[in-house]
Formats: structure tokens, sequence, C-alpha cells
């Protein structure tokens, strides 16, 4: 991450292009998601010789042919286990892993879950279009009940997963989310990078051919202040310009959307109405952030928690270096290591 | 060697005179702790200076119900004065600690033979569960063999009784009671165990003397004990062998050392990606002690992140090694797949083991070959190198990270469960002895025109450098998508893909000229028959041979290590001989490969039950080929 590169490096935006002509198709989210992050990297002072990019198949994981990096497209789902292998060979790189629903969360969900409990530190970004591209339009595990694809004519009718839900349950330390076209994401991309740890994003992303405007109830920017709820540390839940907060039910133990009044400087009064301030370390708000479903509620959006605990690499690493202490690695003592015996001579008398 | 006592009459049992080999196999219940006094008489052959060979031979079930006939775990050993390839055919001596033990194992015995029964097991319940319906130590079915029954289990009850230990723990003592006994069968010294016995119980002393006690009461026995009939001291002289310093060594162990050899040869520090599975977890569990020479182990959360693990360590310039078995290996495919494709070294050990499917997880075979050379979707090359016993798999593993790094290309080793549990004696070798193959990393950009890094940019030999994420200004991108040859960019076009696919082949083709060429284990370079082996069949076959030719027949052995691609001047050598015989344990998958290479005529000789190849059953195909 950002603290273990000594010298932050000055790039610009083109630096971060490679020379690859980027394949998606005209008008994908994915292209949003580029420039996001291109624009991200050159203010966080990342390096791109000490950056690299690692992928697992599907249209979001051709991203590392567009990044200016080290980049390595893997195979279906397995991108969290080579990134283990990168960071643990070398902990000074950067990793950032791109994952798709059908990459991170079908076949891929093992080593999602697993990258996410060990707390490897590295950056996922899960591109969530809720639908197979690459394969061509099947539904895919955060696909909504009834999505009628190639594979189900007659609509699916298994319950989508929650990346967030996921990832939280996962044991992850960090859980953010963002939308492919929307400012904020540059914020969101710094703070998952700011986060020392595994750092899951998911981006809502739009399949323009196979899923087209899926998240537009949220994040069509006609009326979306009051579908949206962008949540900063410290500051009140509040969305709708101030009008509409979100207070905790403590009886029913559930989070309530409740309207706010404004005071007489114009400012909202949220003390008066119960609105809760967001604390990125609360891991039960978390919990009820991640399932709080859009529709009653606003599209829960920004850091939704934050609390870091030590990594994987530096636990396993300085383990590895402490039984290394006062040890020579000497090969030939090694192989004749346990009991042995001489033979000389006539080779008739051990010893 | 087992086979000289059968020819040399009268037998070991009978002690007289001293046979140059004897073959001791002890059973019991798979919680009576055989592979542990196994183990340790096999340390003691060693001490002693006898050449051995071992096969432990244990049920699948941790605790399987005590004393059922699927219960019954065995070792055997063969030690003597001569070359031991083979844990020997037939036992001269067994030891049988219950009724299912007898009765599973007695009729490998061999005629002559001695059994040691404990009595105080064959009670009527005992009997019952063993399906014997009358005692056998009573009945006379066992007048072939030298029968000696007494009660063990009373007489360690009786040695250890001063220590106040539970019947329970009491009776756990037989093992080292029956071991006691044996080491005074063979004359072997008791010094050594006593201070195994002591370092293994340190924390609990009582339990420490109770089995020392019942260990000397065994022994004591022997030398007491004025029993008429079988029983007789031995004295197996020390093999005559080259003069150095000696250890014994698995083929788990071997691999392991191997591996950290490579690594160091090499110059890289090693990152070993592991999951757990029988037979190959001994590897990671030995690894994962090792840190100090520069190991990183990752128990991964499944066969796919181990080898993707490895991928990505090797990618960032570690020496990537994976290891598995067979149902393993078949989940790693893919991943193996994408490093042929961004070729990147790493190394994949696969301790076969019987299949398909979960099969035989605890008993060997040889029927993952196909898996190793053939076994990806596409054309998919990679080398192969199989081990043909626990200390050879030493050089193999040092001979894989050899092949992986300096070819850029993932190398399968094979072994087997025989090999991996198995110990032989192992003359320590001088790690100078053995040439170190440095990797260097490409550090400056490769492009003569001054253009981006070409990454895919291969050597004279087809090879492409090695570039660590981290180096400045060598930015690039790999991936499994078929790419332009020097830049690496993304091109499926028709042309490429024809030129990658070649370039692929003939790199792991081009592996044969960095290998040595085949040589000829025993007899001549042409004649009238050739045995082909490979792996664990090593054994067996080159003593089913030197039988042979000593009967006069014109017999040769070749034994391959480089299964993949095969020695160059292999063809020439087969078409030498009129007839080639190719014993593996499997249904015949060596033998297809070198009928599809070379156009010879190879017959196989098969075997699939799980057990090694007897020599006896290798010999007997090697007279029907020539008769």
């Amino acid at each position: 991450m950002n603290d273990m590169t000594p010298i932050a490096k000055t790039t610009t935006l083109k630096d971060w292009e490679s020379d690859q002509e980027v394949r998606w198709c005209p008008g994908c989210g994915d292209y949003a998601i580029l420039k996001a992050v291109q624009r991200t990297l050159p203010e966080i002072g990342a390096d791109p010789a000490n950056t690299v990019f690692v992928s697992g198949i599907g249209c979001s994981s051709r991203f590392p042919y567009y990044m200016e990096s080290y980049g390595f497209h893997t195979i279906h789902g397995r991108a969290p286990a080579f990134a283990t292998g990168i960071k643990l060979a070398n902990p000074e790189l950067d990793i950032w892993l791109v994952t798709g629903d059908g990459d991170g969360m079908s076949i891929g969900g093992n080593h999602t879950m697993h990258l996410l409990r060990r707390n490897l530190n590295c950056q996922i970004m899960l591109f969530n279009n809720e639908i197979y591209g690459l394969t061509k339009g099947q539904y895919s595990p955060t696909s909504r009940e009834g999505t009628s694809s190639p594979s189900t004519p007659l609509g699916s009718v298994d319950h989508p997963a929650l990346p967030c839900a996921f990832a939280l349950g996962s044991g992850a330390r960090f859980i953010a989310r963002g939308f492919d076209v929307s400012k904020e994401l540059p914020s969101v991309l710094k703070a998952a990078h700011a986060h020392k740890g595994a750092a899951f994003i998911e981006i809502f992303q739009n399949c323009i051919v196979y899923n087209k405007d899926r998240f537009e109830d949220f994040a069509a920017p006609k009326g979306a202040e009051a579908r949206q709820l962008w949540l900063k540390d410290g500051e009140p839940m509040l969305f709708d310009k101030g009008t509409k907060g979100i207070t905790l039910d403590a009886e029913a133990l559930t989070l309530k959307v409740v309207d706010v009044v404004a005071k007489e400087d114009g400012t909202p009064d949220w003390q008066a109405a119960g609105v809760i301030v967001h604390n990125v370390r609360n891991k039960a708000v978390a919990h009820m952030l991640v399932e709080m479903p859009f529709g009653p509620f606003p599209m829960a959006l920004g850091v939704l928690f934050d609390d870091p605990r030590p990594t994987y690499e530096e636990s396993m690493l300085s383990q590895d270096a402490k039984a290394r202490e006062g040890k020579v690695a000497d090969l030939g003592k090694l192989l004749a290591k346990g009991q042995t015996w001489t033979v000389s001579g006539t080779a008739a008398d051990p010893v | 060697m087992a086979t000289v006592l059968a020819d040399t009459k009268p037998t070991a049992a009978a002690g007289n005179p001293t046979p140059e080999a004897v073959v001791v196999r002890f059973a019991g219940d798979s919680g009576d702790g055989m592979q542990l006094t196994g183990g340790q008489f096999t340390l003691s052959t060693a001490l002693s200076g006898n050449d051995l060979a071992t096969f432990p031979d244990f049920p699948a079930e941790i605790r399987a119900p005590q004393g059922t006939l699927f219960g019954v775990s065995a070792f055997q050993i063969n030690f003597g004065s001569t070359t031991i390839e083979t844990a020997g055919d037939a036992p001269d001596v067994l030891v049988a600690m219950n009724p299912a033990a007898l009765k599973t194992n007695v009729q490998a015995l061999k005629p002559g033979g001695l059994i040691i029964a404990d009595t105080g097991e064959f009670t009527k319940r005992n009997l019952e569960k063993a399906k014997y319906e009358v005692n056998p130590l009573e009945d006379g079915s066992l007048a072939k063999w030298d029968l000696l029954a007494f009660d063990i289990s009373a007489l360690t009850l009786e040695s250890v009784k001063p220590f106040g230990l539970g019947n329970k723990e009491a009776l756990r003592c037989k093992n080292m009671w029956t071991l006691g006994l044996a080491l005074w069968m063979f004359d072997r010294d008791r010094a050594p165990l006593v201070q195994w016995l002591k370092d293994k119980f340190r924390k609990n002393p009582v339990l420490a003397d109770a089995n020392i006690a019942a260990l000397n009461a065994g022994h004591a026995y022997g030398e007491t004990a004025e029993l008429a009939g079988p029983l007789k001291k031995l004295h197996i002289d020390p093999v005559p062998s080259a003069p150095g310093l000696y250890r014994t060594v698995t083929g788990a162990e071997a691999v392991s050392l191997g591996l950290v050899a490579g690594a160091q040869l090499a110059g890289l520090p090693m990152f070993f990606g592991g999951y757990p599975i029988t037979p190959a977890s001994a590897i990671l569990h030995n690894l994962a002690k090792l840190k100090e020479f520069g190991v990183t182990t990752f128990q991964a959360e499944d066969e796919i992140a181990a080898i993707c693990s490895a991928i990505g360590a090797s990618y960032a310039g570690q020496l990537g090694v994976t290891s598995s078995s067979g149902p393993g290996i078949a989940l790693k495919g893919e991943a193996m797949g994408l490093a042929v494709m961004t070729e990147l070294p790493l190394v994949i050990v696969n301790s076969q083991r019987g299949g398909p499917s979960t099969g035989l997880p605890t008993k060997t075979e040889q029927s993952d070959l196909y898996q190793a050379v053939y076994g990806r979707n596409g054309d998919t090359p990679l080398p192969v190198v199989a081990a043909r016993s626990p200390a050879d798999a030493f050089d193999c593993a040092i001979e894989a990270c050899r092949l992986a790094v300096q070819f850029m290309t993932p190398v399968i080793l094979l072994t087997d469960g025989y090999i991996g549990n198995a110990a032989e004696p192992w003359a320590v070798p001088d790690p100078a002895s053995y040439k170190p193959f440095p990797v260097s990393f490409l550090g400056e950009n490769n492009n003569p025109d001054g253009g981006k890094v070409l990454p895919y940019k291969r050597d004279e030999r087809g090879v492409r450098p090695w570039i660590k994420p981290g180096t400045p200004g060598l930015m690039h991108r790999i991936g499994g998508i078929e790419k332009a040859p020097d830049t690496g960019d993304l091109d499926y076009s028709p042309a490429t893909h024809q030129l990658q696919t070649d370039a692929r082949k003939a790199k792991v083709d081009g592996v044969a000229k960095a290998i040595p060429a085949q040589e000829v284990e025993l007899g001549n370079t042409t004649g009238q028959l050739a045995v082909v082996g490979w792996g664990s069949t090593y054994g067996p076959i080159v003593q089913a041979v030197r039988r042979a030719r000593a009967k006069g027949l014109d017999v040769s052995h070749i034994h391959v290590r480089h299964v993949w691609p095969l020695p160059e001047n292999l063809g020439d050598l087969l078409r030498g001989f009129d007839k080639v015989l190719v014993p593996e344990m499997n249904t015949g998958q060596f033998k297809t490969v070198l009928r599809d290479q070379y156009l010879v005529d190879a017959k196989p000789l098969n075997k699939t039950s799980g057990q090694p190849y007897t020599i006896a059953e290798i010999e007997a195909a090697i007279d029907a080929m020539l008769a």
C-alpha cells in the first residue's frame, strides 16, 4: 500500500494508459471505472512499476491490459489466490484485484472469502453488473429474482447474493460501495487504498448490452439525492438534501428512514430526528447497512466499514522472520540431520 | 534381498546358516503402533549397517474399529548384508498382534516362515471380528509355518506393572515389547531406542520408563526364555557400501530436501502452496519447518488456490512449488495451463495414489502418467520427471527445479505413495557436488529498437525472460489469452496461435537436449529383451532382471527418469532389442507413450492392486517373454 511505498511517484492520468486498444462495448460502465482508477492513481502517488493489477476472467477482468502497470490476467475466479502468492513473495507491491459478480461471487466465491478473512493487503474492486456479460447474458449470482436470461428463460428463481454482506461475513475490515459513473468513485478508491488490509469495493456497473440501466433507479442523476445515501465517517446519515435521515429503531433493532426538519438557519435538525452518525468502525451498523434494501431505503454508498487489523502478509512474514532468527541455512547440515551412521573402509564398522 | 534367502535353504526363521537378507512384517490393529514399531526397527537396522527397504501399508481410516480386518496396519522391512532394492516379496517373519492381522497377512508369509502371535488377543470376540470360526493357533491350519504363540499382552502388563499405568495405557506398551523381542532376534543395539523413548516422552517420564521396561522385557524374553523351536537369534552382517555418511530417508523427506536444494541452486526463495491430501501432506509439513532456508509455506483454501498462489509467487520472482496427489492434481489442471501460457517456472509434485476419484488414498499406483503428460486442455506440453526410489526423489526434485527455471515452464515431479512413505538408507550428498543454476531476471528493456519491453522475446532455446513486477520501466501484462510474439499483446489471429503453439511445443521438446542420455541400468545396450520401467517399479525390476541374467537370460533393464520429453536416444536404444516389456502399476500408460513415440511393440505388464510389484511377478513375466 501507499504507506509501504517510500517515495510518492509523480504521474499523470496519461501515464497509466497502456498502448492497448480498449475492447469493451461502447457505452460500457467499465470505461468510467477505468478512468476513475487512472485518475485516482496519480493522486495517491502510486508508482506504475510497483503496482500490479490482477484479474480473473470476465469483462471486468480485461482491466489489467489497459493499465500501464504490471498486470496479470489469470483464470476464472482465482485472482485472489494469485494475489496472495504475489503479495507473500513481494509485500512491497501494491495490488489491485479486479473481479466481477460471476468471477468473484460465483466461481471464485471461495477465494474471495479466504482472501478477506486472511486480510491480505490489497484492493478488491468487484464490478457488479448483475449479469454474465462475456458469456452473453446468463443470470449471475447477484441477478435479482425473476431475471430472464438465455439460461433462465422463465426467470431466475434463486435469491441474489449481496457482495458487501458476503464480504463483511467473511471478515473483511473495509467495505465500500460506488458506481461506475459516480464522481465520488475516486474518493472511494482512495479510501480503499489508504486502508491497510483487504479493502473490498463493490462497484455497480452498467452492462449496456445484457442488463442495460439495471441501476438507473438509484444511479440516475435526476433525483439521485433522494436515492443515494453517501456515508461519511463522523457525519450524520442524511440524504435527500438533508430532509431525510437514517435512524436506529432501538426496539426492532433495525434502521429506519425519518424525516428531518430544517433548523432556523436552514441546516437540518438531524439530532432532533434521531439520525445516527456514521462510525466506520461500527460493525453492527455496517451489518445493517450492507443489508439495507433499496426501495424502502436509499442505496448506501461510500465507505460502509473501515476498521483495520494486522494484515496477513505482515503476520505471516514476521512469524517466518522470527523463525529464521539466529538460524543459519546450512543445507549440508540439514541433509545430515537425524540419526546417521558412517561407513568407513570396509563398511563393517558402523558407528 | 528376500529372494536370495528363498534360494538359500534353510530359511531365516530356521536361522542357520545366516541368510543375506530377511523380510519382517509387523502387523496389528491400526491403534497398535505398528508404523512406529516398524519405523524404529528401521532406524536400528540402518544404524547396524544393513541395507534396507521398507513398505508401510496402512488403512485410510485414522482409527478403524478395533480388531477388524480392514483396520489392520502393517509395516514390512527387508534388510540384509547385500544391496536391497525392494521391501521384499514374502516375509520370513510375521509378527501378528491380533487375529485380524494374522488373517490378512499370513498368506504372504514364506512357507516355513515364522509367525509370532500374541495369544492374549486371540479372544473369542477378536476371532469373530476376524471371521475365524476356530482359533487358527490351535487348529493346525498354520502347519506350513513355524508358529510361536505366547501371551505378549500379559507379558507386557507384567513388565510395566511397577509404573502403575491403567490397563489401556499399559497395553499400549505392547509394541515396544514386540520391538524388544525383534531387536534381540536380529542382534540389535537397544541404546538408540532407549534414548528415543526418553526424548519422545520427555514430558512424561513414567511413560518413558514403562516403554523402556517393555522394550527390555521383550529383549530379555528372547534372551532368557528357553524356547525350543523356531526363535533363534540371527546376526545379519552390515552391507558393504561406499564409505561416507548415511541416514535413512523417506521419499517425502527427500522431495522436501531436494526442493530446498533446488531453490538454493537456483538462488531463489521458495514459495510452497499446498492443500492437505494423502499421501502428499508430509511435504507441506516438512517444508513448514524449514523457514530459515528462505521457504514460505502457504496452506491454501483448496488445491486450485495452492497452485495459483505458487504461480503468483513465481510471477513475483520466487520459485513457486505446489504438491498434491491425483485428485488434487486434477483440480490444478487449468492453472497449469496458465503457467504454460504465461511461461512461468513452477514445480508440481504428484505423490500418486490408487485412482480414479478418491480411489485408494493410502495405497500406491502409477496411474497418473497420462494426467501428467497429457492431462490439460489445449496443446499444453510440460516436462515430467519421475523418481524411482525415496533417495532418488532428492535428485529428481533438484532436476525439476532446474528445468522449471531454465526453461520458464511448469514441471511435474511424479512420486507415489510407496516412494513417499517408504524409507531407505541414503548416502548424505554434499550440496557442493551439485552444479548451481542461478536465475537472472530481466533488469533492463530488452527491445533492441528501444520501444516497449518484450516479455515474449524468446532466446535461442525458445525461452522468454523472467521479469519481476517492481522492476522500473518494464511494466507489461501477461495472461492466459493467446499473445503476439515478443510483445505478448493479445492476439487471437490464426497465424499467431499457430506460431505460439509451435513455439511452446518446440521449447518443451528442446528440454530433451538438456537432459542426460538414457542409460541402461543393467545388462547390454542391445539384446533380446529390454524391461523398461519408470518410477517406483525400479526395485523389483532391477532385482528381477539381475536374477534372470544370473539364469543366463539376455535381458536388460532401462529405467526412465525423464518421462517427458523422453531422452533423445531412447528410441534407438529400444530398437536395439527384439522385445520390450513395460511393467507398470497401471493399465499400460507408459507402454502407450513408448508405442506412440517410437512405434515399438512394447508389451505391457500391469498391476493395480495398490501393492508394489514383487520381484517374482516381474521375473515370471521375463521368463514368459523369453520362453
